[in-house]
């Protein structure tokens, strides 16, 4: 069966600005928040939503990049894995409030591992997970926070998610997976 | 009690096609379609007929290292490989530097039966290199030992191996060197060159042995004595024998199988199946062997068949001993190297690995090779077959082979030593029949006196 | 990658790879929990027949960092002399669990025959065989240089266009050959310097240029100088009349360093003798890369550790 899609450019742009004003929201205002993206197209979802933020709000957000790869718990039941960068903004996460970013919430192993990866890093005061898609199916006590879209799919499906700065289109589609 | 023997149709040497009658431990007829009636007989169909191969250079290790090997369990591997004669070197322990110990040496020999064991007497006594050794005794000895060999170690002080050269005159003998300066080769581990130095391991030049050889040619021309090049290995080595023999100088050389075949290559594995003495050398060198062994400049092929214990290979190459085991392989690895290329052909396998090494050792029974009266000493060999070599193959105590798990053409039928077979089908003859058949050929030649 | 034995077996990719994940370690060491779980649970057995407690505790400090318990195994002597040969020493290590072992041994190529010997199932790292290879030691090496040139924009980038000249005795050096096939594969050129008889024969046919003559080595005005340790033993062996006419020179001594560029690099494998190949003020000079080298070592460890450990690579 050919990918359906379920996300087009305007529609991931759309979600990205309510997730924004959420946060906002949420937080009451820009102060102490720090935007971390998993790699690799939650980095880019996370710059997005920090220039966003900084537009609606007028001060300039914080963004990073948080590499989970060392705190996955399937490392030695997979082929090596080459960890991405971590980077974090100047002034840390000590005290913060981090919004985790991710492009697809699935079982929340990942998340798992980002938190674990946070607290080698440092303490923050509050930790919040944003994800441009929740498609159900968790294995661990794990919720997000703000969602751009609730996808239920089945475990034979993939989600194939394009983002411009890497694939060099814009879309969110799902399918059967033949493999 | 001698067992009559008819071989029908084997292929001599030469291309000839013959039966074989042996009787009384002679070759009693030659012929097609011998009439005669026989306890054994041996289809030779397909079969190449050669004389009982000599081995101018074996280890048997027995006494003091019948860990690694014994004079039965050497005989037995010599038998399968084609061999009805095999020289011991002397670097036993006891070492061969007196006559017991090289009468007890020939005796096991011939109370085995499998192989006459001619043993060769060390040149300085417990191979020390200072003083020679009862070489008078040995030679006078039941053994009559002809050749002398320090081999494992070279006789490298100059006086004293001119010394070695003049007395072994006296006794009609030669010596035998083992070509390698020690002080150019102290830790030496495989042959010195571009791969060595990549590898990290000590070089064992070329020039160690060539400068020994060419010391060791005009020493011997100055002195008017034979000399017996061992081992030979390098390409410069064959220049310097091709040298000296153009001037005349009597200095005869050998050849081992694995140096004929393989190359320095193997050692990048750091496997050290692959480290001997003298070490693998390079592709030049393997040529200019076999072209010398073509010409003649190279007299012989010997095996230098070296067996150790698995704890002594089964390590990092630094710790390992040096050698190879060859007798069981040596025939197959001649054909691939040199016939099957050919360079050489039967006649001169025949040559190089039974007539000339007989006559350069002095062991009676070999010059006419298979012929009508002479010592019914010869092996059956089918070139054509082609095998993965296993240690299912191997005799000796020993598997330091390097050939485990290659492809390697040839196989022994037959061996026949003095008139009674040491291997039939393919397989060893028991030890108990051997000994047996041994004992007869005694009795009946003491009885003819 | 299963093994670690050689930098000779590994392609520009592998190499630059294992460099980028040594960034990341990097970071480790700047942050306030200065450990990663990535191997907790697996064995790393640092098996040393050679003493070397720099190298050795640079190896543990990399395995403890990313939460793997480490076996320090001493091991004297080889199957010659009266100690436990290599065979029933890794026998021994399998029978206990070891999931890596880093072996440094006196005998070039003594972690190849560990492992192709089917005597245990872990991966091996080479951590110094004879006059061989050492390979952790050259990765550390290029590291350090990558990292003077380029800083935090290193991630990706080969050695492309660096010269690098190596002083001292190549003939007995496992760092001068693990530093050249490295370097080479990145890009780099070598050159030799030392006397004929500190240079192996058949070097001409290496992908290095040669020189005797320091002097005119540094004229060329390399990016990198890399002084080896001139070892005691080779001074009673011939291969140079003494110790004054070796430094006077081959010796990086003040005068000479003050000819090197201000951007050019000095290293040092270690351990130094000053004085003797180098001079203190070299030694201690901002061009001298010695304790960044250390410090470097650590996180390439980790990152070899690492990628040999985690995967399926484990165990095979």
């Amino acid at each position: 069966m050919p990918a359906r899609t379920v996300l087009q450019q305007a529609d991931i742009t759309r979600a990205l600005t309510r997730i924004s004003h959420e946060i906002l929201e949420s937080n009451r205002g820009p102060d102490n928040l720090v935007i971390l993206g998993i790699p690799t197209r939650g980095v880019v979802l996370a710059s997005r939503i920090g220039a966003l933020l900084a537009g609606i709000s007028g001060t300039p957000v914080p963004t990073g990049a948080l590499d989970v790869t060392m705190y996955r718990d399937d490392l030695g039941r997979n082929p090596t894995r080459v960890p991405s960068p971590t980077q974090m903004p100047v002034g840390g996460i000590d005290g913060k409030t981090v919004v985790l970013v991710d492009d697809v919430l699935y079982s929340g192993r990942t998340i798992r591992a980002a938190l674990d990866a946070l607290g080698g890093i440092g303490r923050p005061a509050i930790v919040r997970l944003a994800t441009l898609i929740d498609r159900g199916h968790r294995e661990l006590p794990i919720r997000p926070d703000f969602v751009g879209k609730n996808l239920p799919s089945a475990q034979n499906e993939r989600i194939n998610v394009h983002l411009e700065e890497i694939d060099g289109d814009e879309f969110v589609t799902i399918e059967e997976a033949t493999a | 009690m001698t067992e009559t023997i008819l071989v029908r149709a084997a292929t001599l040497a030469d291309g000839t096609s013959t039966d074989i009658l042996v009787r009384n431990g002679r070759i009693a007829e030659l012929g097609r379609a011998i009439f005669a009636s026989a306890d054994r007989l041996i289809d030779g169909a397909g079969l190449i007929a050669l004389p009982g191969l000599v081995d101018l250079h074996t280890h048997l290790r027995e006494p003091g290292f019948e860990q690694s090997e014994t004079v039965l369990s050497g005989s037995r591997a010599a038998a399968i490989g084609g061999f009805t004669a095999v020289h011991a070197m002397a670097n036993t322990s006891p070492v061969a530097d007196t006559a017991g110990v090289v009468e007890q040496v020939m005796s096991l020999g011939d109370r085995h039966g499998y192989v006459t064991v001619r043993p060769v007497g060390a040149v300085t006594r417990g191979l020390e290199g200072q003083q020679l050794s009862e070489i008078g005794a040995m030679a006078n000895s039941r053994a009559r030992v002809r050749m002398f060999s320090d081999d494992g170690k070279c006789v490298s002080d100059p006086l004293l191996m001119r010394h070695a050269l003049e007395y072994v005159k006296t006794f009609g003998g030669v010596i035998a060197q083992h070509a390698q300066e020690p002080r150019l080769t102290e830790g030496a581990q495989m042959n010195e060159g571009t791969l060595s130095g990549e590898l990290g391991l000590a070089g064992w030049p070329a020039v160690a042995e060539e400068a020994i050889i060419a010391r060791d040619v005009l020493l011997a021309q100055h002195v008017g004595a034979r000399l017996h090049v061992c081992h030979l290995s390098t390409a410069g080595s064959v220049e310097v024998v091709r040298w000296a023999k153009a001037r005349g100088i009597n200095v005869t050389a050998e050849v081992t199988p694995h140096h004929l075949l393989l190359t320095e290559q193997l050692a990048a594995s750091y496997d050290s199946r692959y480290k001997v003495n003298p070490p693998l050398r390079r592709d030049e060198d393997v040529r200019a062997v076999r072209e010398g062994l073509a010409d003649g400049t190279i007299d012989i092929v010997a095996t230098d068949h070296a067996p150790h214990p698995v704890e002594a290979k089964d390590c990092e190459w630094a710790a390992a001993a040096f050698g190879m085991v060859g007798l069981e392989s040596a025939l197959s690895v001649v054909q691939a190297s040199v016939v099957d290329t050919g360079l050489l052909d039967w006649a001169d396998v025949a040559r190089v690995f039974s007539r000339t090494p007989a006559a350069i050792g002095q062991l009676d029974g070999y010059d006419r090779g298979i012929a009508v009266g002479a010592p019914a000493s010869f092996t059956l060999y089918d070139p054509s077959v082609s095998r993965v070599f296993e240690t299912t193959q191997l005799r000796g105590k020993g598997i330091n082979s390097p050939y485990l798990s290659t492809t390697l053409p040839g196989r022994v039928v037959t061996t026949v030593h003095r008139g009674h077979a040491t291997v039939l089908d393919g397989e060893l003859v028991d030890a108990e029949t051997v000994a047996a058949a041994a004992r007869a050929l005694d009795q009946a030649g003491a009885d003819h006196g | 990658m299963k093994h670690l034995l050689s930098t000779r077996d590994l392609s520009r990719d592998e190499a630059i790879t294992i460099l980028d994940v040594a960034e990341d370690m990097a970071e480790v060491a700047d942050r306030e929990v200065r450990k990663l779980p990535a191997l907790r649970g697996k064995t790393v057995v640092n098996l040393f027949f050679e003493d070397s407690t720099r190298t050795r505790i640079s190896f543990e400090a990399a395995a403890k960092r990313l939460s793997a318990d480490v076996i320090n195994f001493s091991a004297k002597g080889s199957s010659v002399s009266k100690g436990e040969s290599l065979k029933d020493t890794a026998q021994t290590l399998a029978a206990i669990g070891a999931d890596a072992v880093v072996i440094r041994h006196g005998s070039s190529g003594a972690p190849r025959v560990l492992a192709d010997s089917g005597w245990i199932d872990a991966p091996v790292i080479n951590a110094g065989d004879g006059t061989h290879e050492h390979p952790t030691q050259a990765l550390l090496d290029a590291f350090t240089i990558r990292r003077r040139i380029h800083g935090s924009e290193s991630r990706g980038r080969d050695l492309d266009g660096v010269s690098v000249t190596i002083v001292g005795d190549i003939l007995h050096s496992r760092v001068a050959r693990s530093n050249t096939w490295l370097l080479t594969t990145l890009g780099a050129s070598v050159t030799f310097v030392a006397p004929a008889t500190l240079l192996p024969i058949g070097v001409e046919n290496w992908p290095v240029a040669v020189l005797y003559d320091l002097d005119l080595a540094l004229a060329a005005h390399p990016d990198v100088v890399m002084m080896l340790r001139i070892q005691g033993e080779r001074m009673h062996a011939a291969y140079f009349p003494n110790a004054r006419e070796y430094s006077r020179i081959w010796g990086l001594d003040d005068a000479r360093l003050a000819l090197l560029a201000a951007d050019s690099m000095v290293m040092h494998p270690g351990p130094m003798n000053r004085g003797l190949e180098i001079s203190a003020g070299a030694a201690d000079s901002p061009r001298s890369t010695v304790l960044e080298q250390v410090a470097n070592g650590v996180s390439i460890r980790m990152a070899v550790l690492y990628l040999t450990l985690s995967g399926e690579g484990g165990k095979q």
